[in-house]
């Protein structure tokens, strides 16, 4: 692989059972960029990025073959610790998942189970994640309400700033906007930009304009297979393929 | 027109069932109460049986209720708790492990007589530990571990999968998400189920027949290897045994009234509970 990479996706191949949900699946993500998945659904894009994270491994009697690489180290490797590849690769699901707590501890757990002890930095990180995520100003005054009392799209800021504490050095976002109305999506969307400077970034979208908007590489799913992956320009003005111009036109998907 | 008939006449059949329900239970409330409520005095709640239980209070038997159903709990709750995070969180989907759980759904159904026995032949007899508070906590614990096991793991899996995936996620172990994230937002539902069971476990008769109950003891227990007297099988005894049939049976009735108030309390703080669950949930 190439040391450029930030993470690579070597014939990676899934089965849940034995239905098969990736076929060789060669995709690299870009240090600082955002890589856009998109497709139709059911073609595999949220089983493509929680194989990232190593979360779809907590799903019984699924197999994978092929290698999957995080700065160059293949994360599959069974001396590989799990926990500390989610440590480094952060998520932030579809449906806003806050914990039933207050907002400063949704924060702070992060902290507290990687061994995080003392209060006065944990009161710091906890501040400047709500900044980056842009929820500061909106819950400054009540961090110790409950998390669950927030709107949806405060809630899914909230979910990316506890992802921010930890310092992933990438972020996953699988589909972050599919459950929020357009003023909120534009606010994620607008973060998204802004933590790009920091993070590598990968989302899942259904969302065209989405991709076209927030990515700068774009990669296009079907029924498992990755038909095409490219710059996004190149994909949404020229696609090679002539399945990845008829999704895009909206022929189908 | 006939089905208007009809109609009324099934509906009026229900009504009937409730008002017949009904009354069963303001009978119950009534006969309870109608004879309990005149022996029921500060003494009566303070003082120890005296004159061969015919006069007196009964509060050896109230503590001694007390003493055993906690007892039973400081059993019970830990390993019906572990239980139910073991077969909900850790257990492999088998077919092993099903077995297991519908036995333990199953065990609820025993009757508690046959848990008396077992209390008898085992905590009694082969650990030695005598009719005692102890012999007699543990075979209540018995009774209560199914309650305990199928109420916690009915709130383990009311907790969103999402939330587990979000902890393990931040890079949590399984083991911080159970305990940070998973039983405290189950606690609620897991109280709920041992507060129920604090309920039936001090109710009960059978299972402590053999194991802790003695209808006569001097002053309150002493250890856990003393034999105790509680409120259940007091009144047993009280309409069985002894010389003055009607004296005991005022204080039998007295007895009941007080042991009717503990369980009915305790299920109303278990049903308080769940509302407010609810709303929180809601
Ligand atoms: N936990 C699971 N168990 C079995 N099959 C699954 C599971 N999750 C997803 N699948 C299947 O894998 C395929 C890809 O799903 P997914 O990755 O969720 O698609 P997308 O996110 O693109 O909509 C679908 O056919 C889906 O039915
Ligand atoms: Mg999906």
């Amino acid at each position: 692989m190439d040391d450029s990479m930030k993470m690579c996706s070597e014939n990676v191949n899934f089965f849940y059972g034995r239905q098969q949900a990736l076929k060789e699946i060669n995709l690299n993500i870009l240090p600082n960029k955002v890589t856009a998945i998109i497709g139709p659904s059911g073609c595999g894009k949220s089983t493509f990025i929680r194989l990232l994270n190593r979360m779809n491994e907590l799903v019984p009697h699924t197999t994978l073959t092929g290698r999957i690489y995080l700065d160059g180290q293949d994360i599959l490797m069974p001396c590989v610790d799990p926990v500390e590849i989610r440590r480094r690769v952060g998520m932030v699901f579809q449906k806003p998942n806050p914990f039933p707590k207050n907002i400063f501890e949704n924060i702070s757990y992060g902290l507290e189970v990687n061994s995080i002890r003392n209060k006065r930095f944990i009161e710091e990180r906890v501040v400047e994640s709500l900044k980056k995520a842009a929820l500061w100003d909106e819950v400054k005054d009540r961090l110790y309400d409950s998390a669950l009392n927030l709107s949806g799209g405060q809630q899914q800021r909230l979910c990316i700033a506890r992802c921010l504490a930890v310092k992933p050095e990438v972020l996953l976002f699988d589909e972050p906007c599919a459950s929020l109305d357009p003023i909120s999506t534009r606010k994620v969307e607008e973060l998204i930009l802004e933590l790009k400077k920091d993070y590598t970034i990968a989302i899942v979208t259904h969302n065209m304009q989405q991709a076209a908007r927030v990515s700068d590489y774009t990669g296009f799913f079907l029924l498992g297979e990755l038909i095409e992956f490219d710059k996004t320009e190149k994909i949404f003005k020229a696609p090679e393929d002539h399945r990845t111009e008829d999704y895009i036109t909206g022929r189908f998907g | 027109m006939k089905r208007d008939i009809i109609q009324k006449i099934g509906f009026f059949s229900l009504f009937l069932s409730i008002l017949i329900t009904f009354s069963f239970l303001g009978m119950i409330v009534y006969f309870i109460f109608s004879r309990g409520l005149p022996v029921i005095s500060w003494d009566f709640l303070t003082q120890p049986p005296r004159n061969a239980m015919t006069e007196g209070g009964v509060a050896p038997v109230i503590i001694g209720t007390v003493y055993l159903t906690l007892g039973s709990m400081i059993f019970a709750v830990p390993l019906g708790l572990a239980c139910a995070v073991y077969l909900c969180e850790y257990s492999p989907k088998s077919f092993v492990v099903n077995v297991i759980r519908i036995s333990i759904n199953n065990l609820a159904g025993v009757p508690s007589v046959v848990f008396g026995l077992f209390g008898l032949a085992v905590f009694v007899k082969f650990f030695g530990f005598g009719v005692s508070l102890l012999s007699g906590s543990l075979t209540l614990g018995i009774l209560a571990l199914p309650l305990i096991i199928s109420a916690s793991q009915e709130a383990l899996i009311a907790v969103p999968y999402s939330i587990r995936e979000a902890s393990l996620s931040l890079g949590a172990t399984q083991w911080q998400t159970i305990r940070r994230i998973v039983l405290p937002t189950a606690f609620p539902g897991i109280l709920t189920g041992v507060i129920l069971s604090i309920g039936r476990v001090a109710g009960e008769t059978a299972p402590i027949l053999f194991t802790a109950a003695a209808f006569y003891k001097r002053g309150y227990p002493k250890s856990i290897f003393s034999e105790v007297m509680a409120l259940p099988y007091h009144i047993y005894a009280l309409m069985t045994e002894g010389a003055h049939p009607d004296k005991q049976r005022a204080i039998a009735y007295g007895c009941s009234l007080i042991l009717l108030f503990l369980v009915l309390s305790i299920s109303g703080v278990a049903i308080f509970l769940r509302q407010q669950q609810r709303s929180y949930h809601g």
